[in-house]
């Protein structure tokens, strides 16, 4: 009853999440300078007159705003995300025949910068004062500071340029499609060790200084001091009893920083032209295509709200406390 | 024959620190089957003795001399892997605050069978046995307390575990510290019996640390007073408590409040303050679907107030007696029922008419280290009350100074920042500031309770000075009756929201009505000996 | 504040910071005396490594001075930094302080309008809007400050409301103290410093986040930033390395510097946590 009540919950928090993205969308559009129509098309220079005209009768530009809101609301719900005129076809389409490069990247960089900055913040706060700890506390920091982007270009100059040792662009190799499967896996996978280890890069700094600074929290905490007087060794307290309570702030951090996450793709999908969701946007800015960026903005945002819900799911199953609630 | 025996034990504190160590000199014995108390106030060096004896000191304490032998081993000089062996099997620990010294992310029985696979891995029968354990501390239910979460249990039944765990693998020596300082009066009772019970039953060696003098007249077969570090004086319990030795131990014993008589004059002044009918019922949301929790903090509270009395309400934790003191102020907004003062319901108050009440009404929190804004200078802190009422700075400040010096600070209390003060100067600062805008009535919430023994009959003196001279009424908030019975006049007694028992103070003390009421009368630590004592 | 700044001054990182960040704050202020020239101007051989033809840093593609683009690009990052960050403190602290100080049905609205917006992809969302309202200082200030916010009014939420329920405002309030004054001179003060430290690393988050939107493209078309060289460099990384490792150190520096001083602003405000 109160996990079907929870989902209840959470999808009423995700319908009313993509309202507010699409109400974002609909006053952006509306407080662009120039007719919302062009907008709407994707139009910047010369006009195709036929199909404004087409835009205007399709989204009831003539209406009432309130209207039209809710004209353009309708065609969320339905995900009819609208046409690209410059791709000339349905954005709906485009993002979705994106979307797997994309998840495949974020998930990748997600999980290892998640299990990587525990277990260097544990390291850390375990030796806190000491010249291990110093170490990675300094390097959290530098990488904390490094632009995604350069981080990125500075990685392919060392191992693609000057060691040759992984491919600096694209999905797969042009040949991909005549390897076996085992070879197009590892094919995919060489391509994706640079973007997701950017990626990551970052994101592991900030939750290495947060489970540095939770580990040393917790062992200030009385049940460690309970564990130790129990006669443990500080390496079972270590694993046993601080390791799964100083998770806790730094999944939920996690969680919130999702957002960003997908953020950093769209810079690293840039950089190492990965065919994914961020590559997409980019090519949208440099082509002004609006139908497509707003499209990619609501794709993106119902994804961070899948990968709440997954932290939140893995907090759950860490906390009983809130497991039983 | 000696279980531990401790010999010019000294803790050396890291430089800078308010004195060079925490402890020095100290010597005392424990034997097999006996309860050694050591006892003392805040800073006495007790809790860091206790922790000497398992190796646990604070990273920047350092052993600085003597010997803690045990069974014939220097603990000073074991190697960390005998004193790992030793933890938890031939000593083991319980701590104060039982909700913070378990793990909340594991099951109660899965954290009392690691005690004893820690010292016999190969032990099959961990999980029977901690469910026998917990039968031997009277849990209810074993079978299904060993699969609890600590946060779903009470606090009692917490520490119930950590003696179970402390007792999983037979150790020769319990060490307990301060373990029922953070429990409720009547859960501190069922916890010393348990302790004391089981201490008989297995011949254990309990060394019980403790502030409180009524809980070591209950337990203790020997007693250590310490103070600063160095110990007062020692000797059997019955010897300690009734014939001192030395000053410091007859004073502590002095200051325990409750000892005379219970006062029998009340009521002949006007009605200051009426409640009737006061209802609060707190809800807790966790989010916009989830389930609702509801706590009843007033259901229905009639009682009256006279002018020049003092009023104690008397309860436990969740009892609703600070909620209660926090709504005559409007601080929290009752859901029904009146509150009037001098007739006036000050519920229906706005604006201007709360402030004037709010001035004739003062309060004294709890926490001295919370009621005194950080940032700024005590004086300031005081002058802000009559300057909101107009008066000129000038006039404010000499109104301060004044007050300060009354509470026993001196003036020069006015220019120095709160953390200059210790809790009990803090408590009195908190007091000027109440009593510079001349208020009628003066609410107490519990605020003698974070305070050493000495300071809060320092403390409940000044009060009682204060009363009469300016003929103060007081409502006084706390938890412990031996408080309530050295200043009240009258006494409510609160259990969950309720009112079980309003009577004269005398009354109450000779002859309680409600069950409730003898039932904390009963829990109240050294209740025998010191009625033994008065009755000499 | 003395023994707030004594105890900043102790900090050897903070110090090293404080010094970082004023040679960068220098190089900005210098920046038109050093390099007189727009940095958009071509000065010299296109593709000239660093040191060759008088080109401290090299030049680009086209023959700009690379150092000369560092140094007027300290500007435009240094303003946006700071702008954004102010924009986005009016808007975090205002809706934060209603929310902790009133409580009930205004915190729950203003919570749930704060989750929303730190759930949406705030970079994306800052793409969004530059591309839409066209690139220039204004619309990019304005961008970052919108998605800088939601960590803010959260912080002064959670602030305000530990501090109102702190036991010397209810003291305050039985003083008759006005709920005015209360605010200003006892919650704002006690609750500021969290503030203050958390504002400052904002400052540092919004100068990547510009140089991220210059190097996609979407700087202001006028003004030489630091992410744009990066970008405009990178096509050519294998020939020219320098183009883009630079501009990118200017940004690195100067991030390290700022946050190197919020953590020992961090230490020096709050004393509790860093004795312990």
């Amino acid at each position: 009853m109160l996990q079907i009540r929870r989902i209840g919950v959470r999808l009423a928090g995700l319908a009313a999440t993509i309202l507010v993205i699409a109400t974002i969308n609909f006053i952006l559009v509306h407080s662009a300078p120039g007719d919302p129509a062009s907008v709407m098309a994707g139009q910047s220079g010369a006009t195709d007159e036929k199909f404004l005209a087409e835009v205007r009768a399709e989204y009831g530009l003539d209406q009432p705003y309130i209207v039209q809101l809710g004209t353009y609301l309708g065609k969320v719900v339905q995900f009819d995300l609208g046409y690209s005129f410059r791709q000339r076809r349905d954005v709906a389409d485009l993002i979705m025949e994106r979307l797997w490069p994309t998840l495949l990247l974020t998930l990748t960089s997600f999980t290892l910068a998640l299990a990587g900055g525990i277990f260097l913040g544990a390291l850390a706060g375990r030796r806190a004062g000491r010249w291990s700890d110093t170490l990675i506390s300094m390097g959290a920091l530098l990488l904390y500071a490094t632009p995604v982007f350069w981080l990125g270009l500075m990685l392919v100059l060392v191992f693609s340029i000057q060691l040759g040792w992984l491919p600096a662009f694209g999905y797969a190799s042009i040949r991909a499609d005549s390897f076996t499967t085992w070879h197009y896996i590892t094919d995919v996978a060489s391509h994706l060790v640079l973007p997701a280890v950017s990626l990551a890069a970052i994101y592991m700094a900030v939750y290495t200084r947060l489970m540095r600074s939770s580990i040393i929290e917790v062992s200030h905490e009385d049940h460690v001091k309970t564990a130790r007087a129990k006669g443990l060794t500080e390496g079972r307290i270590l694993r046993r009893h601080m390791l799964r309570n100083a998770s806790l702030p730094v999944i939920t951090f996690a969680g919130l920083q999702a957002g960003a996450m997908i953020g950093g793709a769209v810079v690293v999908e840039t950089v190492f032209a990965w065919p994914g969701l961020g590559r997409l946007t980019y090519d949208a800015v440099l082509q002004r295509d609006y139908p497509v960026l707003l499209g990619l903005f609501l794709v993106m945002s119902v994804l961070v709200i899948l990968v709440n819900l997954l932290t939140d799911l893995i907090y759950r199953m860490i906390d009983p406390r809130l497991a039983a609630r | 024959m000696t279980l531990l025996s401790i010999r010019d034990l000294a803790l050396d504190l890291p430089a800078g620190a308010d004195r060079p160590r925490a402890v020095d000199g100290v010597s005392f014995d424990i034997a097999p089957n006996e309860i050694v108390c050591l006892v003392g106030e805040s800073g006495s060096g007790k809790s860091m003795t206790a922790h000497a004896i398992l190796g646990l000191l604070p990273p920047k304490v350092r052993p600085g001399g003597g010997e803690l032998m045990f069974e014939g081993r220097d603990l000073l000089k074991v190697s960390e892997a005998e004193m790992r062996a030793l933890r938890g099997a031939g000593i083991s620990m319980i701590f104060q605050e039982p909700l913070t010294a378990l793990n909340p992310l594991k099951r109660v029985g899965e954290q009392v069978a690691e005690a004893i696979l820690t010292h016999d891995p190969k032990a099959r029968d961990a999980k029977a046995r901690a469910v026998a354990l917990f039968a031997d501390v009277g849990l209810p239910d074993p079978a299904s307390a060993v699969r609890a979460f600590p946060f779903q249990l009470s606090g009692g039944q917490r520490q119930r575990v950590m003696i179970a765990m402390a007792l999983a693998n037979n150790p020769r020596l319990l060490i307990a510290d301060e373990p029922t300082t953070a429990l409720d009066v009547t859960t501190q009772r069922q916890i010393l019996d348990l302790i004391k019970k089981l201490q008989a039953e297995r011949g254990m060696g309990v060394l019980f640390i403790t502030h409180d003098i009524g809980v070591v007249a209950d337990i203790a077969d020997r007693v250590v007073v310490l103070r600063y570090g160095r110990v007062v004086e020692q000797g059997p319990a019955a010897a300690v408590l009734h014939t001192p030795a030395e000053e410091y131990t007859r004073h502590l014993l002095a200051a325990v409040p409750g000892r005379g008589a219970p006062a029998h004059a009340e009521g002949r002044g006007e009605v200051l303050l009426e409640v009737a009918g006061l209802m609060k019922t707190f809800v807790t949301k966790q989010g916009f679907f989830a389930p609702e929790r509801r706590v009843i903090a007033a259901g229905g509270l009639d009682f009256r107030l006279r002018r020049g009395d003092t009023l104690a309400v008397v309860g436990e934790s969740g009892s609703g007696k600070s909620t209660l003191a926090r709504m005559v102020l409007r601080l929290i907004e009752a859901d029904d029922g009146a509150i009037r003062y001098k007739g006036e319901d000050v519920r229906l108050m706005r604006g201007e008419a709360l402030r004037q009440f709010r001035r004739r009404a003062q309060i004294v929190f709890q926490d001295p280290y919370a009621s005194l804004d950080p940032r700024l200078k005590v004086g300031e802190s005081i002058v802000r009350g009559p300057m909101a009422f107009g008066t000129s700075r000038a006039e404010a400040s000499a109104t301060a100074k004044r007050w300060l010096e009354r509470v026993g600070l001196g003036a020069g209390a006015f220019d120095r920042y709160p953390h200059e003060f210790s809790g009990g100067q803090r408590q009195r600062v908190c007091i000027a500031r109440a009593l510079a805008l001349d208020p009628e009535l003066l609410i107490a919430d519990e605020a003698v309770s974070a305070l050493d023994v000495s300071v809060q009959a320092q403390v409940l003196d000044l009060l009682a000075e204060l009363k009469a001279e300016f003929g103060l009424s007081m409502m006084f908030i706390t938890h412990d009756l031996r408080v309530a019975r050295e200043i009240a006049d009258r006494i409510i007694v609160m259990k969950k929201g309720l009112i079980v028992e309003q009577s004269g103070a005398a009354e109450l003390f000779d002859a309680p009505k409600a069950e409730y009421t003898a039932e904390l009368l009963a829990a109240v630590p050294g209740r025998d000996f010191f009625d033994a004592r008065a009755a000499v | 504040m003395n023994d707030t700044l004594k105890t900043f001054l102790t900090r050897k990182t903070g110090v090293i910071g404080l010094v970082l960040l004023a040679l960068v704050v220098a190089l900005a202020v210098l920046a038109p005396v050093l390099y007189p020239a727009s940095p958009w101007e071509i000065t010299g051989v296109p593709f000239a490594a660093p040191g060759e033809y008088g080109m401290l840093l090299g030049s680009d593609t086209l023959g700009r001075d690379i150092a000369s683009g560092i140094a007027h690009g300290a500007r435009v990052s240094l303003l946006i930094g700071v702008a954004s960050t102010l924009a986005a403190l009016c808007i975090g602290v205002v809706l934060g302080c209603l929310a902790g100080y009133f409580g009930g049905w205004v915190d729950m609205l203003v919570m749930r309008f704060t989750e929303i917006f730190q759930t949406i992809p705030n970079f994306v969302l800052a793409i969004l809007l530059v591309a839409i309202l066209n690139p220039s200082l204004w619309t990019i200030i304005l961008a970052i400050g919108i998605v800088s916010w939601p960590p803010l009014a959260r912080l002064t939420r959670a602030q305000v409301m530990t501090i109102s329920t702190r036991e010397f405002i209810s003291a305050a309030r039985c003083q008759g103290q006005s709920t005015a004054s209360i605010v200003l001179r006892h919650v704002l003060p006690n609750a500021i410093s969290p503030i203050i430290v958390t504002g400052s690393l904002t400052i540092a988050t919004a100068i990547l986040i510009e140089a991220a939107l210059s190097f996609m493209g979407l700087g202001d078309p006028n003004n030489m930033s630091w992410g744009f060289m990066v970008g405009a460099g990178r096509t050519v990384i294998r020939q020219a390395w320098w183009m883009s490792v630079f501009p990118g150190l200017a940004i690195l520096i100067t991030v390290v510097a700022i946050n190197l001083v919020g953590e020992a602003l961090n230490d020096a405000l709050n004393p509790r946590i860093s004795r312990s």
